[in-house]
């Protein structure tokens, strides 16, 4: 039990996000529950590379050769940096339109629809 | 010389469209005519690369590419253990066909945005957006690797949105474009956590080893759900496909020609996942009927919400919804007959051919139907289909254009919407006759919903409202006529282009093995 | 020539020069019917006018059929359908994300169950 906890842990912060993308009227707040739920599956993809009494990756001066997985991690490097570019292209979109249309509640927000 | 391009032609095509958008805000610093020759060149070798990689792919067989081994070759290093451990490109008859549509209309659309945006600032950041743009699909298209394919698909919705929101149009464009952001960035996430379960269960993220030890375990279940609804939803199927009338409309016309090829891209990874990767191993049953389902939604959904529209591109917006419908229908018949052999070669096949032929056709047609209307709004000033009207006296040749794009649509001989839709149409019925009663009703609805826009804009006689107006200006006209050529020319010998390029590209879809073996090498 | 075979479809055909006959000959026909009326007239007497029963005739912006009032029988027909699908095309961000989280959670519990 103890040993699954980072993935509950991911479920949690999963919900919470989809809960705060869907249910929030600011559009500043869905933004953040897209970040909660990149979080989560960054977390995901860390825990997945853990074994169990493992070292960190590196050859030089290793104290064990049972190391935890790399490719894992270089995978969530990727997504943090696709991550800060998503955020800021979503939050300078979201400048605009408090700009343009003076509000940020999302409900205000449907010119185009139907 | 020769020799040795086509060796490293699969990288080419991504290094040569990066680099230009890389070097194209550099340039644009000190001069203008500089740049906009930079764009027109990076353009035509990039299409140039991919022609030419097309045509080596479909003369000899699939290539493959390793990045960062010292041969391109060496997929699979001879101390690894029969592991192919770099990133490689696998570029087989479906991938190729893919590459072929991006090539022809990347060119179109590029010649076409290079003059309607010319009285706009910002240039240069549109320019370096829709090379990149162009990168991201052409990488979605070709990689062999699941984790390139999120950092490809990643590039490519985020240029896309950018592009979708570059006129900002007091506000009403950069809402579209936060949609689109935001629901391409919840989908990207989705398929992060599908290639992280495949990876811990199989160790690998080369698609081609997955799909050799993949057995259909529950996780396995969860993946294929997280990669199919993201992806149907990106192509723009109902019921996700709320995004697409707004991205569609209010970007600029020559981007949206560019954009029906990403959604395209996105499907091209929905057959992928379901052909090469699962293949028998899934229930095709189900996940066939789930896929014919969300076709034959989209199809008539598509339709029915077209015909109210006030707007023009609104309303060619839901027909790209109702084409994709076709799509899904007839590979969704493949898929579903996948595990009946005698079906598959009755009708199964037919249908594929059919639903991938639609692929092209579709991406010629709606790409020539949204560059008219985006030359009539050119023209007029006007989007309003109430406001407009007796634009055929003087745009004489956006009217012709129109009406070839119009009647491929619909579906009508000689024009090439015909030659796919009767391949869907007959091999459906063979299948379940409702779905192809659908299927032709919904294409009647769409020639209704085009003569309402063919008679409200080309028709009638010259209105004082609107203006006087002049026809536009000649490189927009000239990408509308390659596109018109190819659909006329598609519809007239479309035997021709099935046997050459349609059914390599189904039978790579269809044999597995053939796409394991590309890249271990001989299994 | 390679171009020039017909398409089969396992239960049709097409060919391009079977089409481009019937074409031919549909045009010759229409020729034919065309050749029938007279070829007589004299522009500038009411010959040449659009005959509208002896009404007045109006100005030309009240004369062209608008796009909204071109499928007015259709649309008034299948109102019930139109008032529930156009309402569900709401504009607001959360409604998009709720349907591709309903969609994912229903194809997983089909997934699951069969």
């Amino acid at each position: 039990m103890y040993a699954n906890l980072p993935f509950i842990m991911v479920g949690v912060i999963a919900i919470i996000g989809i809960a705060t993308l869907v249910f929030k009227k600011n559009i500043i707040k869905i933004i953040m529950g897209i970040a909660l739920l990149e979080a989560a599956v960054n977390l995901f993809l860390v825990t997945l590379g853990y074994r169990h009494d493992s070292v960190a990756p590196i050859f030089t001066d290793a104290p064990s050769t049972q190391m935890v997985l790399p490719t894992v991690q270089a995978l969530t490097l990727t997504s943090i940096v696709i991550g800060v570019a998503t955020m800021a292209l979503l939050l300078s979109f979201a400048m605009i339109i408090y700009k343009k249309y003076g509000t940020l509640n999302s409900e205000m927000i449907k010119r185009l629809k139907g | 010389m020769l020799h040795s391009i086509a060796k490293h032609i699969p990288a080419l095509t991504v290094a040569i469209p990066l680099l230009t958008a890389f070097s194209v805000p550099v340039v644009g610093r000190f001069n203008v005519k500089l740049r906009n020759i930079l764009v027109v060149l990076g353009t035509v070798l990039t299409s140039a690369a991919g022609l030419f990689l097309a045509y080596l792919v479909f003369t000899q067989g699939s290539l493959t590419y390793a990045f960062g081994a010292v041969s391109p070759e060496l997929t699979v290093p001879p101390d690894s253990g029969g592991i192919p451990i770099r990133i490689i490109f696998s570029i087989d008859a479906f991938s190729a066909f893919m590459v072929l549509i991006v090539s022809i209309v990347g060119m179109v659309s590029t010649l076409y945005s290079l003059s309607s945006e010319k009285m706009r600032t910002g240039q240069d950041g549109f320019f370096s957006l829709l090379l990149l743009l162009i990168t991201g699909v052409i990488g979605m298209v070709s990689t062999g690797d699941l984790f390139n394919l999120f950092v490809f698909l990643e590039i490519a919705s985020l240029s896309g949105a950018a592009l979708v929101a570059y006129r900002i149009d007091k506000g009403i464009a950069v809402e579209a474009g936060l949609k689109y952001a935001m629901i391409s960035t919840t989908a990207g996430l989705f398929v992060l956590l599908a290639v992280g379960i495949f990876y811990s269960q199989y160790g690998s993220l080369n698609m081609a080893v997955i799909a050799d030890k993949i057995q259909f375990t529950q996780l396995d279940m969860f993946a294929l759900v997280f990669l199919i609804v993201p992806m149907a939803m990106k192509c723009g199927s109902v019921p996700m496909h709320l995004w697409t009338p707004d991205a569609y409309s209010r970007a600029p016309a020559g981007v949206t020609a560019f954009l029906v090829v990403s959604s395209q891209a996105s499907l091209y990874v929905l057959f992928r996942v379901c052909f090469s990767l699962f293949n028998i191993t899934m229930n095709t049953q189900v996940f066939g009927w789930i896929v014919i389902i969300f076709g034959v939604l989209s199809m008539f959904v598509g339709v029915t919400m077209a015909l109210p529209q006030k707007t023009v591109k609104r309303l060619m917006s839901y027909h790209a919804v109702s084409q994709t419908g076709y799509m899904l229908l007839g590979v969704g018949v493949g898929l579903a007959t996948l595990g009946n052999p005698e079906a598959l070669n009755a009708y199964g096949k037919t249908a594929m051919v059919g639903g991938v032929f639609h692929i092209i056709n579709h991406a010629l047609y709606k790409g020539l139907l949204f560059l008219t209307a985006g030359a009539v709004i050119y023209a007029t000033g006007k989007r309003n289909l109430n406001e407009l009207g007796g634009l055929g006296h003087t745009m004489k040749y956006t009217m012709v254009f129109f009406l070839v794009g119009a009647f491929a649509i619909a579906g009508m001989p000689p024009f090439n919407g015909y030659a796919s839709k009767f391949m869907i149409y007959e091999s459906v019925f063979k299948f379940n006759p409702l779905l192809a009663i659908v299927a032709i009703i919904v294409s009647i609805l769409t020639l209704a919903s085009f003569m309402k826009v063919f008679h409200s804009m080309f028709m009638g006689p010259k209105l004082p409202s609107v203006g006087e107006v002049r026809e536009v200006p000649k490189p927009m006209l000239v990408s509308m006529g390659v596109l018109a050529v190819l659909v006329v020319l598609g519809g007239l010998f479309p035997d021709i282009i099935i046997k050459s390029v349609i059914e390599p590209a189904v039978n790579a879809l269809l044999a597995q093995g053939d796409y394991i073996g590309m890249v271990l090498g001989g299994q | 020539m390679g171009a020039f075979e017909t398409l089969q479809s396992g239960f049709g055909f097409w060919n391009p020069f079977v089409w481009l006959g019937v074409f031919l000959l549909t045009m010759l026909i229409a020729l034919l019917i065309r050749g029938l009326g007279t070829k007589k007239y004299k522009p500038g007497t009411p010959q040449t006018k659009p005959f509208i029963s002896g009404n007045r005739e109006e100005n030309i912006e009240q004369l062209h059929v608008r796009a909204g009032n071109l499928y007015w029988g259709f649309l008034e027909s299948m109102k019930s359908y139109y008032k529930h699908v156009v309402r569900i095309h709401s504009g607001m961000i959360s409604d998009y994300l709720l349907w591709l989280f309903a969609t994912m959670a229903i194809i997983l519990v089909i997934g699951i169950y069969l």
